[in-house]
């Protein structure tokens, strides 16, 4: 058989059960981020990492054919766009900019305190493709002779 | 106040190794290890003697609290680190494609 | 209010410059120049007027002590004009010039990030906010210095990655510092509570703050990133690095640190004075044995820099004037001497003075700019620099310290005479004979932007008049003499 890219079997087999887990946890601290400690930055770090896992276990060539590289690009940037909208929107709105113009809510609810979920939602994708697409130009960059520039 | 001095100690651990290591990654290591030093030195400065986490739970009395200014400062600073790193590992790669080594002894084309 | 969108304009060019662009860079031109000039009409606008009062603006709607706060005063707003202006021309520049590079997009996004990085260093009135947009114009400016590809550039990026990380981190200490003292990050509340407290800390404080931002604008002990990293990068870049990054992120922080937070210490002000000193006599001494033409202007930058510092050493209110308006006078001339660098390296391919020659003939409009900025940077009448130097050098024996003016005259003369050998090499004296090669075109947009920034060399001589100097530089320094107002300004509402 001729060598597979990646690691061994035992480690595939385990990160193809776990992934999944790593994102859901992702998403739960994304999304409780205005009641526990954590937010979107520290949810989009740990869905990174679940990507890396794969990126790891499995191999360059895997990774470029099961997720679209272009997309996660596009992503990071038009949530960085939203980001900046739903601070436009709260300066056209009433307040400053950023202002908080949703409603409240009960305090420790879910969809509580405003634009707060909005915006770890938003900062969590950003996080996550970002740092997932910094890695991943570093790990393609020896497959070409001219890799792509940060 | 022996925990500030200990803080201070690993900032200079970090300036240590900046000076006099030649290695690429390790000039890399230890701006880590000085910005850790830092973001501890304002997670302690954000201590209460008796308080408690500064997060509201349900069915809990509201007791004092520590400073969350400085836990969200931090946030940002590691992520400001975090985006250097990546930085200067990206540029790390790229010397050692142009100057075939890592010691930073031998990249020495600029100088006068 | 007009002070967000100087942030937003720039930072969502940035974004949709990375969205929208494919692989041409037709709509990162389109959105880059719309976003720019109108950076540029906002603040024009916003400094004229402004005048001599101070607008805050709160983000989020809180109220000042718990909120990040955006102060439009006098300083800031000229700060605001001289950055926005350079950016444009830099622009205009570098439309032709960066299609020699790979990938043209990501250098506009980049550059929109600069901009938005130095707005928002100039109009915070929140020190750890200042501290983050210092961080996100750093980040463009160590991608943009390694944009070239050369095995040179990423040497001088990675050198001056990890120098301004250091320098970064002690400033990070000295804001901790300042936060645990008097538990409050907006500036004017800790001018407020400093005096109250021990001396000592203000003194401790002040030299972390010294050497952080020291390095930022290049001071003598700190310098040794800067002729790597402005040497190596693009040329209408390093002409907003030299131009305008290290006084944005350097000395426009060190003035609003140290005289309207800390109230201008006296010891402080004769650490500006020797500093500024030893910065400008041996930044020209090591200036005059480079034969590489954009080495040679990065030493004068640190140089010129010493004259700035020199003027707000002297605390006085003349000693001010002269070095805010030796401040807008040295971006508008260093710029056009960068971009005059930048066409004798397209059209030659070299940048050793020794291979270039008799070049007046070829290149007319950057000869011709190119004397003019010279003779603005020696300090000769009726160019812009004769006049910041004149005043730097009345306030210096005025302030009774003739030391540090017979410094400034012999500081100029040296300066005349490297620019005198800049010119005679490269556009006068014989042509070189091996070097046949048909030189590259000079655009339109160059050749404008070099032209607008040579005519506003002989504008700015104006702003000595006294009827517009009241207009527009002496709200500026009675703004950073007066720290008791910038409190009741900014805290008042």
């Amino acid at each position: 058989m001729k060598p597979s890219e990646g690691m061994t079997l035992i480690v595939k087999t385990v990160t193809r059960i776990s992934v999944w887990l790593i994102i859901l946890y992702g998403i739960y601290i994304i999304l409780h981020g205005h009641l526990s400690p954590g937010g979107g930055f520290a949810g989009g770090v740990i869905i990174a990492l679940a990507l890396l896992n794969v990126l790891l276990a499995y191999g360059r060539g895997f990774i470029t054919r099961w997720l679209n590289i272009g997309f996660l690009h596009d992503l990071e940037s038009s949530s960085a766009a939203i980001f900046l909208a739903i601070g436009i929107l709260g300066m056209a709105v009433g307040g400053g900019f950023l202002a908080n113009f949703i409603s409240h809510g009960k305090l420790f609810n879910l969809l509580s305190s405003g634009t707060i979920p909005l915006l770890n939602i938003v900062i969590g994708l950003k996080v996550c493709t970002g740092l997932f697409v910094v890695v991943w130009t570093l790990a393609i960059f020896h497959l070409s002779d001219k890799g792509e520039k940060q | 106040m022996v925990i500030y001095i200990l803080c201070f100690a690993l900032l200079l651990v970090g300036i240590y190794g900046i000076l006099t290591k030649r290695d690429l990654i390790k000039i890399i290591l230890s701006l880590g290890i000085m910005g850790y030093a830092v973001n501890l030195m304002f997670i302690l400065f954000a201590y209460k003697r008796g308080a408690g986490y500064a997060i509201l739970v349900k069915d809990k009395a509201v007791t004092a609290m520590v400073d969350p200014l400085p836990q969200a400062l931090i946030l940002t600073s590691i992520v400001i680190e975090l985006g250097i790193t990546a930085m200067l590992v990206a540029l790390a790669i790229r010397l050692f494609e142009k100057y075939k080594t890592f010691d930073i002894t031998k990249i020495r084309r600029l100088s006068g | 209010m007009i002070l967000p969108f100087l942030i937003i304009i720039p930072l969502l060019a940035a974004f949709l410059i990375t969205l929208i662009s494919g692989g041409r860079d037709s709509w990162a031109i389109v959105f880059s120049i719309l976003a720019v000039i109108s950076l540029l009409a906002l603040s024009v606008f916003s400094f004229l007027s402004t005048g001599s009062q101070t607008f805050i603006y709160e983000m989020s709607g809180w109220k000042i002590p718990l909120t990040i706060c955006l102060v439009q005063d006098a300083l800031s707003t000229f700060m605001l004009v001289i950055v926005n202006l350079i950016a444009l021309t830099s622009l205009m520049f570098s439309v032709s010039y960066i299609r020699q590079y790979s990938a043209p997009w990501k250098y506009y996004a980049l550059f929109m990030l600069l901009v938005a990085g130095m707005n928002g260093v100039i109009a915070t009135g929140d020190i750890f906010n200042l501290f983050v947009f210092m961080e996100i114009a750093l980040f463009s400016a160590y991608a943009l210095v390694a944009f070239g590809g050369k095995a040179e550039e990423y040497e001088a990026s990675f050198k001056y990655a990890v120098m301004g990380s250091v320098s970064s981190t002690l400033i990070l200490l000295g804001i901790g510092i300042l936060y645990s003292a008097t538990s409050t990050l907006t500036m004017a509340k800790i001018a407020e509570i400093l005096p109250t407290l021990d001396v000592k800390l203000t003194y401790w404080v002040g030299a972390i703050f010294l050497a952080g931002f020291g390095l930022k604008a290049a001071i003598i002990p700190f310098h040794a990133w800067l002729p790597d990293a402005h040497s190596s990068a693009p040329a209408p870049i390093s002409a907003m690095l030299s131009g305008v990054f290290i006084k944005s992120l350097g000395v426009y922080v060190l003035i609003r640190l140290f005289f309207n937070v800390f109230g201008g210490v006296a010891v402080f002000n004769e650490v500006f004075l020797v500093i500024g000193a030893i910065s400008m006599i041996i930044g020209v001494f090591l200036a005059l044995g480079q034969w590489d033409i954009k080495r040679l202007l990065a030493y004068h930058s640190i140089s010129q820099i010493g004259y700035i510092i020199i003027g707000i050493g002297l605390a006085t209110n003349l000693g001010i004037l002269g070095g805010v308006f030796h401040l807008f006078n040295h971006a508008i001339f260093k710029a056009l001497l960068f971009y005059n660098a930048g066409v004798l390296e397209m059209t030659t391919g070299t940048r050793d003075l020794r291979q270039m020659g008799g070049l007046a003939k070829k290149l007319p409009t950057t000869s011709f700019t190119s004397m003019i900025a010279s003779l603005s940077i020696a300090g000769l009448p009726p160019f812009n620099g004769f006049f910041s130097k004149l005043i730097i050098f009345i306030a210096a024996i005025q302030a009774g310290r003739p030391v540090y003016a017979f410094l400034a005259g012999l500081g100029s003369l040296l300066t005349l005479a490297s620019f005198m050998k800049m010119q005679r090499y490269a556009f006068y004296g014989k042509e070189n004979k091996d070097a046949d090669k048909t030189l590259a075109k000079v655009s339109t947009a160059m050749k404008w932007a070099m032209i607008s920034l040579a005519v506003l060399c002989l504008l700015t001589s104006l702003m000595v008049i006294p009827g517009i100097r009241e207009l527009t530089l002496d709200p500026v320094v009675a703004v950073i003499m007066n720290k008791t107002g910038y409190i009741a300004e900014v805290l008042g509402r």
